[in-house]
C-alpha cells in the first residue's frame, strides 16, 4: 500500500483518538454536576414533549420549574395530575391549571365559502398561503390543507369538507396548531366555553358576504345579548372569554350564523 | 500600519459574508432578532480567533513536518475545531456560566461553518504568520458581526413593512441581502 494512505489514515485517526479522550476526560471531571431534582420533575412530566408550556421540552420545563421557579401547572398533557405531583415533590404550592382547548375561527366550509381559484399546489396551507395569498375567497378564513392536522401530537384535528375542525376532548392544548396556522385563526379557548364566534374576518359586511355565507358581517347585534362578553374588534366580533357566555340568544339572533355552540 | 490594513480589509473590503459569501447560513438564519444575532457575533468572534490559532498551530507543527498539508487540510482542520469548541463549551459550562448562558446555544452550531473553515484555510493560503492569522480571523469575525448586525436591524424594520405579497418573508430578506452586499461593494479599492 502507499505510505501516503496509510499515514494520512493513522494521523487523522490519531487526531481524532486525542480529541475524543481529550472530550471524555473534560467530561468526566470538568462537566457541571446537574440538579437531581430536575431528572425526578422529567419524570413526573408527561414527556410528550409538546412544547405547549412555553419550553423546548419537558427536560427544559423541568430545570425551568427547579432552577428558575417556573410555575408548576404550565403542563397541558400532565393537567392536574403531574402538577400536584411536581409541587408535592417540590414542597410548594399548586394553582390548578384551567383546561382550555384548541378552537378554528372560521366555520366556513366549501359549502359556505368560495374559492377563489383552483389550488393546485402542495397540500400544505402555508404552501397555499404562499401562492398569491391562497386561493379561498375569504383572506382570513381556514384553508383547509390541514397544516394544523399534521402538526397535532394527538390527532386531534380533522380537516371535513375544506375545514379544520378540533375534538375538544383529544386536544391537549399544546399549542402546536396555534402556531403552525398561516393565517392565524386558531386560537386557546377555555374548554368549558360554550359559545363562540366562529369567524376572523375583520372586513366590511358586504365584502364578507360576497365570499363567505357564513362570516361575520359586523353588524353588532350579538354584543346587545352577550352581557359585555362580546366587543367589536372593527368589523369583527370577538369573544372575551373572561366573562360568562351563555345567553344562547346570541346564537338565534346573529343573522350571519357565525355564533354557534362548539 | 499592516495590521490596520489588514483588519479595514478584512471587515469592510473582504467581507466575509458580503464579498466572500462565506457564512450565509446563520447570516441568513438567526437575522431575526437583534438579541440572538448579538449572541451569534459573540460566538462566532470567539470561535474564529479560537479556530485561527488552533489551525496555525496544527498545520505548522504536525501536518506541514508530516508533508500532509496538501490534502488533509480541510479534514483535519473540522476534527480539531470541533472538539475544541466543544471542549471548550464544557469548560466554560463549569467555570463561566453566565459567559456561556449567553453564547451557549450558539458554539456547537458553527463549529463547522464554512466562515469557521474558510478563515483557517485563508490564513494558510496567505502565508500568515501566528499573530497575523489571530488578527485576521477576529477580524474577519467582526467583519461578520458587522454584516450580521446591520442585516438583522434591517429584517426587524422590514418584518414591520409591507412589501408586495409574493416578496414577505425570505424573498425580501434575500433581496434586502443582495442590496447590503452591493453596498459593501463600495468599499472595494479602499485595500488592496
Amino acid at each position: 500500500m502507499d505510505p501516503i494512505i496509510l499515514n494520512s489514515t493513522l494521523w487523522i485517526g490519531g487526531i481524532g483518538l486525542v480529541s475524543a479522550v481529550a472530550l471524555a476526560i473534560a467530561e468526566k471531571y470538568l462537566s457541571t454536576p446537574e440538579d437531581p431534582r430536575i431528572g425526578k420533575v422529567t419524570e413526573l412530566l408527561p414527556g410528550a414533549n409538546c412544547g405547549g408550556c412555553g419550553f423546548a421540552g419537558c427536560a427544559d420545563y423541568a430545570r425551568a420549574i427547579v432552577t428558575q421557579d417556573a410555575e408548576c401547572n404550565q403542563c397541558a398533557p400532565g393537567g392536574a395530575a403531574s402538577a400536584t405531583a411536581i409541587a408535592a415533590f417540590l414542597g410548594r404550592t399548586v394553582a390548578a391549571l384551567e383546561k382550555r382547548s384548541a378552537l378554528v375561527l372560521c366555520c366556513g366550509d366549501d359549502t359556505e365559502a368560495t374559492r377563489r381559484a383552483d389550488y393546485n399546489g402542495i397540500n400544505d396551507c402555508a404552501a397555499a398561503q404562499a401562492t398569491a395569498g391562497g386561493d379561498k375567497g375569504c383572506t382570513y378564513g381556514c384553508l383547509g390543507y390541514g397544516t394544523c392536522a399534521r402538526v397535532c401530537p394527538v390527532n386531534a384535528i380533522s380537516v371535513v369538507n375544506g375545514l379544520a375542525r378540533v375534538d375538544k376532548d383529544k386536544c391537549i392544548a399544546c399549542g402546536k396548531c396555534v402556531a403552525a396556522c398561516p393565517r392565524k385563526i386558531i386560537r386557546l379557548v377555555p374548554a368549558d366555553a360554550g359559545i363562540h364566534v366562529l369567524c376572523s374576518s375583520k372586513d366590511k359586511g358586504p365584502a364578507v358576504k360576497k365570499v363567505c355565507g357564513t362570516g361575520c358581517i359586523g353588524c353588532r347585534i350579538c354584543t346587545k345579548f352577550a352581557d359585555g362578553a362580546i366587543a367589536m374588534d372593527g368589523f369583527l366580533a370577538v369573544v372575551d372569554y373572561s366573562k360568562p357566555l351563555t345567553n344562547e340568544e346570541t346564537i338565534a339572533k346573529c343573522p350571519a350564523h357565525c355564533i354557534r355552540k362548539a | 500600519m499592516e495590521y490596520l490594513l489588514l483588519i479595514i480589509s478584512a471587515v469592510l473590503v473582504n467581507n466575509f459574508v458580503l464579498s466572500r459569501f462565506l457564512g450565509c447560513c446563520p447570516f441568513l438564519g438567526v437575522s431575526k432578532k437583534l438579541s440572538t444575532a448579538l449572541g451569534m457575533s459573540g460566538a462566532v468572534i470567539f470561535v474564529m480567533a479560537l479556530a485561527s490559532a488552533a489551525t496555525w498551530c496544527l498545520q505548522k507543527f504536525l501536518l506541514e513536518p508530516l508533508g500532509l498539508d496538501k490534502f488533509l487540510q480541510t479534514l483535519s482542520f473540522i476534527l480539531v475545531i470541533a472538539s475544541l469548541v466543544q471542549l471548550i463549551d464544557i469548560v466554560m459550562k463549569r467555570f463561566a456560566p453566565p459567559l456561556h448562558a449567553a453564547l451557549g446555544i450558539f458554539l456547537p452550531l458553527i463549529t463547522t461553518n464554512c466562515a469557521v473553515l474558510g478563515v483557517s484555510v485563508l490564513n494558510m493560503q496567505e502565508g500568515y504568520g501566528f499573530v497575523k492569522s489571530v488578527v485576521f480571523g477576529t477580524a474577519a469575525a467582526v467583519g461578520f458581526s458587522l454584516a450580521l448586525l446591520i442585516f438583522t436591524g434591517l429584517r426587524e424594520k422590514i418584518e414591520r413593512a409591507d412589501p408586495p405579497r409574493c416578496f414577505k418573508g425570505v424573498s425580501i430578506a434575500l433581496v434586502t441581502a443582495g442590496l447590503l452586499s452591493l453596498a459593501f461593494m463600495g468599499f472595494s479599492g479602499l485595500v488592496k
